[in-house]
């Protein structure tokens, strides 16, 4: 590194720090987009829009990061637990029929969260199946790991289509969450505020397992020294199962939201979504739970705002975050190892 | 009485590389037990065999009676092995306090040990709660030690302790270390003498994955011409 560009990240720090640190940044952007957009409502509805999707995209992105940081696995299958659990959310949502579109909003509820459910579990099957027979004969080999996993979600994508065809799918989506609020002048679409919620809260829970238990201590402790953590006598094997279970549910928990969010889907729709869960994971810092969450709402921000004023920048906008945070902090906004 | 380590006949690889060349070694209960070694000479392999941190191609590594070679890393460190790695192996992201909750066996604290432990390590107590990547170099070999004592072990590995240490923290390690050996064995790893000389019972030198020369520390101490012959110019022979 020159001296140049190391003096220049330390003015860059420093200036970020003199308004407010990283976490501040989403706050920023947003304040950048509003001078740009002008119109307040419009700017207030792009702004929900864009943390309902950053919360969406952090679902996909957390066990990402966590089976990156703690397993050091390269995980490209990461997007068929997105995909699946998508089809198995619609699919549940469509046999529930009036559960879902009738006029019950405590029967809408039950429908869309045991359609949430029962794509989170096979999410965490399917992870423990796929951990079992795809990543542990290729732990400690990065090529391996990427051929093996590109090669497993082909399989995957094509199972998708062989049980539910090439035609894309409609998602009914639950009567109470459809139609808009409008709070302040502004329309706020109610999908989005369940959305943001559900995202919140499965932050607030792995922030309580990974910062108030002894299995979270275990895992931060694994992000940072596998071997150190074996070497105290805990079996670090057991510890992989458990995580990449865990990522895999909650990409199909986050897969089953976009499905509903979308309206309808294609066997495309995971890997459509990893280029942007991959800049959420990478921006964040690896094994992150904070990070994601960070990088998942600057992420979702930028690609509502920028959709709107430069439409064809939307995907190259986050491309451009991704490469001008890497030059500022190349380990992440907030890396779970601290160097 | 029975060694509480046993190395018969070790030989380690490393990729296609042979470290280990047949390394036997007694470490008697109780004390402090160095190696002793230039650079590259299979000091640091020869710990981690012990913990199966790397598996020995051939030979045995018994604790306590039993042959612990095959078993996991896991598995040994819950026989009652402890280690300290060269590059300490502290969870920088975790604060002093969560590090030494880890190497705890229920995740609680006997309060009776960790107070003897803040006696031994006064800097413990007083950045409990601040996280471990802020610690000074010295401070985090003490917490590497500290997580090492906080519950009763049988065996200490330690890998050269006091690498880049200062010569006022390498005075208080070896206080400390005097005061651990009290109640459990120390397999210490080192380049610098004057350290081991302070500390150690025997010794054991090992060169090109072999030991060369096994004894008293005092029988080494004392005599210039084993000193030279084992030891030649690569030690810091203070």
């Amino acid at each position: 590194m020159t001296d140049t560009t190391a003096s220049f990240r330390t003015r860059l720090t420093t200036g970020i720090d003199r308004f407010g640190g990283v976490l501040l940044l989403p706050v920023e952007l947003a304040v950048i987009a509003l001078l740009l957009i002008g119109q307040p409502s419009t700017w207030a509805t792009l702004t929900i829009a864009g943390l309902a999707m950053g919360m969406m995209i952090f679902l996909m992105a957390s066990g990402l990061s966590l089976i990156f940081g703690l397993m050091d696995v390269l995980n490209f299958g990461h997007s068929a637990f997105v995909t699946a659990g998508a089809f198995i959310g619609a699919t549940v949502l469509g046999w529930l029929g009036f559960w879902v579109t009738g006029g019950n909003p405590a029967l809408n509820l039950a429908g869309l969260l045991l359609a949430i459910a029962a794509a989170t579990i096979f999410g965490g099957l399917a992870g423990w199946f796929f951990e079992r027979v795809v990543i542990r004969p290729v732990y400690q080999d990065h090529l391996r790991q990427i051929l093996i996993t590109v090669g497993a979600l082909i399989v995957a994508e094509e199972l998708v289509l062989l049980i539910w065809g090439g035609a894309p799918i409609p998602v009914p989506r639950p009567a109470v969450l459809t139609g808009s609020l409008v709070l302040g002048g502004v329309s706020v679409e109610i999908y989005r505020i369940f959305a943001f919620a559900l995202g919140l809260a499965v932050y607030v829970a792995l922030y309580l397992v990974l910062n108030r238990t002894r299995l979270g201590l275990l895992i931060r402790a694994g992000v940072e020294n596998r071997e150190m953590v074996e070497a105290l006598g805990f079996r670090i094997d057991r510890l992989f199962i458990l995580v990449f279970m865990a990522g895999s549910a909650l990409a199909a928990m986050g897969g089953a939201m976009w499905a509903g969010y979308q309206g309808l889907i294609t066997a495309a729709l995971g890997s459509e979504m990893m280029i942007l869960v991959f800049i959420v994971v990478i921006i964040g810092g690896l094994g992150s739970i904070q990070g994601s969450l960070l990088g998942a709402i600057l992420v979702g921000l930028m690609a509502n705002y920028v959709a709107f004023l430069v439409p064809k920048m939307a995907l190259a906008s986050n491309m451009l975050l991704m490469m001008a945070i890497l030059l500022w902090r190349p380990y992440g906004l907030l890396p779970a190892v601290k160097r | 009485m029975a060694p509480v380590l046993q190395l018969d006949d070790v030989h380690t690889d490393i990729a296609q590389y042979q470290i280990l060349h047949g390394v036997s070694l007694a470490i008697p209960q109780g004390g402090v037990h160095v190696i002793l070694g230039r650079n590259g000479a299979g000091k640091t392999t020869t710990l981690r065999t012990i913990m199966g941190l790397w598996k020995a191609r051939s030979g045995s590594v018994r604790f306590r009676g039993d042959d612990i070679t095959r078993l996991s890393t896991p598995d040994i460190a819950q026989r009652g092995i402890a280690f300290v790695p060269e590059n300490m192996g502290i969870f920088g992201g975790l604060t002093v306090e969560e590090n030494m909750r880890l190497a705890t066996k229920d995740g609680s604290f006997d309060t009776q040990r960790l107070n003897r432990v803040h006696g031994i390590f006064p800097a413990m107590a007083q950045f409990w709660t601040k996280p471990a990547h802020a610690l000074s170099g010295g401070q985090k070999q003490m917490l590497a030690v500290s997580r090492a004592i906080i519950e009763r072990r049988d065996l200490i590995l330690v890998d050269e302790p006091t690498k880049g240490l200062a010569p006022a923290i390498i005075r208080n390690m070896i206080t400390a270390f005097r005061e651990i050996a009290e109640e459990t064995t120390i397999l210490l790893v080192e380049q610098n003498f004057y350290f081991a000389k302070a500390l150690g019972q025997s010794v054991a030198v090992i060169d090109d994955g072999r030991i060369v020369h096994s004894g008293t520390m005092a029988e080494l101490a004392s005599d210039a011409g084993l000193q030279s012959r084992f030891l030649s110019l690569s030690l810091e022979a203070h």
